[in-house]
């Protein structure tokens, strides 16, 4: 790689990182912008603020709406990652001991939340969940959320499992493990890093969705992610800056626990 | 004997029963199925009016100029931002692999920070940014560069903005496992037998890059066909996709015949690009 660089003339290698510098400002300048931006004294959002303070934050923290919407969207994820985190995984198993062509399509099958435009599959729940009459209701806010976050959990898993060799569990159930016992003590632990991230993936993307629970999300079971979304479209309030500030420092975190337990440089998959 | 009964053990272990790989696969796919039938049932639907066959939705969709502004609207906003990310992202994608291990790790993190950062804080960040009197108008005038805010949000050129910023991350991951995987003994061999930097750039590197290039630019394509956030709140209702136009429907109009037959042809369009996808250059994210 070095010696590669070593060809790259000196102007080449200026106008490629120049250039890379730019992006990565590009792709920063958000994160950078709103954070200052939130602690802003001022009645009105003004960058770089002339006055700081937490009056955003106290805004916040004293709305009971704000709360609660925050309260379910927390709620909504926890329930998602709980439901998508063992489906996922008991179905990637499932898959990695299933025949090649079953498996593919079945992965294929798995995928589909991810590939069709999210505002299809939208209308298509609100459209079955008038007649079910789950709209704004907490058990269909979760389904339609584990249905989006288990391509993750299985994706991860299953390549998880695929450096993971099965003659240990069938080793452990030989010896007389029963077969959950040797899943849960020889398996479970080898793959476990590939679980976790699964089950990030599975918080973030529900925590993060917002045009599915546009249609089905309302009312006492509002998500913050909606209730942003109406706010933004209305007028820019600035609570906003504060709530994004939050949820920038929680992803930051995630991010960081992310890169600790599985090594850099792994993007989040489709 | 114990030998024995450890084989029969072993191979019954080894095939386990279909009934329990099934059990295991079912909750799941039921919960997919919540998401994916009605979608479904939603597209049979478009083919009738009142319980009777009908192309009636589709028709409209030829007859009224309106829907072609917006599969037009669609097409170029997609195209514009695959465009730009795939010029922008490339070259970018390289500079990181030229980097030291550890600069590259510091600059994939800021690739990442943003892709975990929630779409509504960053679609607001850009709010904030592009509007009239917002900070890139103020920078813009204190420097004495325009005279007038120019009108950046609520347009289209404020929408490609907010798509570029959600796009590049994932256009930049796959392409630099992609470029990582490519011997770089090959681009020196060019080198040793007089190649110039630019010959060995576009005669090895870029050849052996293609398949990634191909993959993420159509990913990056077909993903901006479907967005609804990011134009509708950049668009600021100047900016109707697809998608926008299908909520409009639910929604404003309750039509869902008209909804689900644009959904249909989103789907194909989408179903389309992703075959070709993956008969041009394997699976990006694989």
């Amino acid at each position: 790689m070095d010696s590669t660089n070593a060809y790259l003339s000196p102007w080449r290698r200026l106008w490629l990182h120049a250039l890379l510098v730019i992006v990565l400002f590009f792709l920063l300048a958000p994160v950078l912008v709103v954070v200052p931006m939130s602690l802003s004294a001022s009645n009105y959002l003004e960058f770089p603020p002339r006055e700081w303070s937490f009056r955003w934050y106290e805004t916040f923290f004293g709305s009971s709406e704000w709360l609660q919407a925050t309260r379910n969207s927390l709620i909504v994820s926890s329930l998602t990652t709980l439901l998508a985190t063992p489906l996922g995984v008991a179905a990637a198993v499932a898959l990695s001991r299933s025949r090649i062509t079953t498996a593919q399509i079945l992965k294929g099958v798995f995928l589909l939340p991810q590939v069709v435009p999210v505002i299809i599959l939208g209308i298509g729940v609100f459209f079955l969940y008038i007649r079910l009459g789950l709209v704004n209701s907490l058990p269909g806010i979760v389904t339609a959320h584990t249905a989006l976050a288990l391509p993750f959990v299985v994706v991860t898993t299953l390549s998880g499992l695929k450096t993971f060799d099965h003659n240990l569990e069938i080793a452990a159930q030989s010896l007389g493990a029963h077969p959950v016992r040797a899943f849960l003590g020889i398996t479970l632990p080898r793959i476990k890093l590939s679980v976790l991230a699964g089950a990030l993936f599975a918080f973030i993307t529900s925590l993060d969705e917002v045009v599915i629970s546009l249609f089905i999300a309302g009312g006492d079971n509002t998500l913050l992610t909606k209730k942003m979304f109406l706010s933004l479209r209305d007028q820019l309030d600035p609570t906003i800056a504060a709530v994004s500030s939050i949820l920038i420092v929680m992803s930051i975190v995630g991010v960081f626990i992310f890169m600790v337990a599985a090594g850099t440089g792994k993007g989040r998959r489709l | 004997m114990s030998l024995r009964l450890n084989a029969r053990l072993l191979s019954a272990l080894e095939t386990r029963s279909k009934a329990e790989l099934a059990l295991m696969v079912l909750p799941s796919l039921m919960i997919v199925a919540v998401v994916i039938v009605p979608a479904i049932w939603l597209g049979f639907l478009s083919f009738s009016v009142d319980g009777m066959p009908s192309l009636a939705h589709y028709q409209r969709m030829i007859d009224n100029s309106s829907y072609a502004a917006i599969f037009l609207t669609t097409f170029q906003l997609a195209g514009l931002v695959t465009a730009i990310t795939v010029l922008v992202g490339y070259p970018a994608t390289y500079a990181i692999t030229l980097l030291p291990p550890r600069l590259s790790a510091l600059a994939l993190a800021c690739v990442a920070i943003p892709f975990w950062t929630s779409l509504l804080v960053r679609t607001y960040a850009w709010m904030v940014i592009l509007q009239r009197n917002g900070i890139l108008n103020g920078w813009l005038l204190d420097g004495g560069l325009i005279e007038r805010p120019l009108r950046m949000s609520n347009s289209f050129f404020g929408t490609t903005v907010g798509m570029v910023h959600i796009m590049l991350p994932f256009f930049i991951f796959p392409l630099y496992a992609s470029m990582r995987s490519i011997d770089g003994n090959l681009t020196r061999a060019a080198y040793s037998l007089g190649a110039t930097p630019t010959r060995a750039f576009f005669d090895v590197f870029l050849p052996l890059s293609k398949q990634g290039l191909i993959a993420g630019a159509l990913l990056t394509f077909v993903l901006c066909l479907g967005f609804y956030v990011t134009p509708q709140l950049l668009g600021g209702g100047n900016v109707t996709t697809l998608s926008i136009k299908i909520q409009q429907n639910v929604i404003v109009y309750a039509d869902w015949g008209a909804a689900s037959a644009l959904a249909v042809v989103l789907v194909v369009i989408v179903g389309l690009m992703l075959l070709a996808s993956r008969l041009l250059g394997g699976r990006a994210t694989d």
